[in-house]
């Protein structure tokens, strides 16, 4: 098989296994996805074996605190129960990303009923807004609350366990007829950040709404995602991880790995199963079992990135 | 129907109605439409209209929306029910789009 063809297992462990050498270093963190589901790609590739402990982190996303319509009415008590999740989880993550709408209407008293909840976790916590964080007349609260030290409307990065995260907003300045937007400033900034950094350093971007087209009638996509897309594919491990659609859905595309994550307040259908994107009432007994949140775990010297869904239930 | 007295037909009736059924006065007048949001989309998604007409556009998902027309009109962000009334004074097209998801998109030609 030639290694020139894309979405092919070996040219990923090609490309993995390049960047170790030109890394030098023998030591690598590469992202694949999926835990349960194998995806089958670099599975078996080896690193060298240097032991050393592994990093987690976890997703959370969606909360929409405030909604109490029929599909749930109670999400600040979901909230409350992935909260419980997360306290009674054997390995302590090291810190939370929020993946945006952690209120429903960006009212106060819902971003006050959000931090209550959620410090409970006694976690830091990373946040990117959602384009129901940014709905309060003057599109302040979110930025007043979460938006110290970052750039633009809060988009930022940091560095934690040899992994730089980027968060990113792409809920700002959406045009008609279109989907999520970075915009320039924001791709220039993302330019900036990456550069210098060497290949081997595994990459994790966050945002709201995906980075990649997942369902554009709904507007399930970013109409520039694409381009931050491009200044990452030469690194050898990247993973992609948003919220906004309320279901899991993964993708890898040569080295990067998309992720979804549940909601912690509703469930909305799967693309083109129903009239709307709107939020899903499913019987009462089954809701929890599809709400939830995702961890993540590197691992030093293990080839992959393991993200698990755990759902509230079930 | 259209007729040449419509405006005062209409505002007749809207009184009667009012009298009638503690309606607002403002509500009645026969030639004001309502677009109606369902399942994230605009309903009807065009409407052609005179100048001086409302349209009042109705939230009726259980997800917030809003009604902008770049540098004509905005609305404040829609909860559930409720409503956004827009009287266009002056002729031309009109296109909107929900700014929380800019896949929803409408139009109103208003001559």
């Amino acid at each position: 098989m030639s290694g020139h063809e894309h979405g092919d297992d070996g040219v990923s462990r090609r490309k993995v296994l390049e960047c170790m050498t030109w890394a030098g270093t023998g030591v690598l963190w590469t992202i694949t996805g999926g835990v349960p589901r194998s995806l089958g790609i670099i599975d078996s590739a080896q690193a060298a074996t240097t032991a050393a402990p592994g990093m987690s982190f976890l997703q959370i996303s969606d909360s929409h605190v405030g909604f109490d319509k029929p599909a749930n009415p109670n999400a600040l008590g979901t909230l409350e129960e992935a909260v419980g999740k997360i306290n009674a989880m054997p390995a302590k993550p090291s810190f939370m990303i929020h993946t945006g709408d952690i209120t429903h209407l960006s009212k106060a008293a819902e971003f006050d009923n959000a931090e209550r909840i959620i410090a409970q976790t006694k976690l830091d916590v990373h946040y990117v807004p959602g384009e129901h964080d940014f709905i309060d007349e003057e599109v302040k609260l979110y930025r007043e609350r979460y938006g110290r030290g970052t750039k633009g409307h809060g988009w930022y990065s940091f560095d934690a366990g040899g992994v730089h995260f980027i968060g990113l907003v792409n809920v700002v300045d959406l045009k008609a007829g279109g989907l999520g937007n970075l915009g320039a400033e924001q791709l220039a900034w993302l330019d900036d950040d990456l550069r210098g950094k060497s290949k081997s350093t595994p990459i994790v971007l966050f945002a709201h709404i995906p980075l990649w087209t997942v369902y554009p009638e709904w507007g399930w996509g970013t109409e520039d995602g694409g381009r931050a897309l491009e200044q990452v594919k030469g690194f050898g491990s990247v993973t992609v991880l948003n919220g906004h659609i309320h279901q899991v859905m993964q993708k890898v595309e040569g080295n990067v790995t998309f992720h979804t994550a549940r909601s912690t307040a509703f469930p909305q259908p799967a693309p083109g199963s129903a009239p709307s994107p709107g939020p899903m009432k499913v019987e009462d007994a089954k809701l929890r079992s599809m709400l939830g949140v995702a961890s993540v775990n590197f691992k030093q010297n293990e080839q992959r990135l393991a993200i698990i869904d755990t759902p509230l239930q079930g | 129907m259209k007729t040449l007295n419509r405006r005062g037909f209409g505002l007749d009736l809207g009184l009667a109605l009012a009298a009638a059924v503690l309606l607002p006065a403002t509500k009645a007048r026969a030639d004001d439409l309502d677009v109606h949001i369902d399942n994230f989309v605009f309903q009807p998604a065009e409407l052609k209209l005179k100048v001086g007409t409302t349209v009042t556009w109705t939230n009726r998902d259980d997800i917030p929306h809003t009604v902008v027309s770049a540098g004509k009109f905005r609305s404040k962000t829609l909860d559930t029910d409720d409503k956004f009334p827009f009287t266009f004074t002056d002729a031309g097209d009109y296109k909107y789009f929900c700014s929380l998801h800019p896949h929803m998109t409408g139009m109103i030609k208003v001559e």
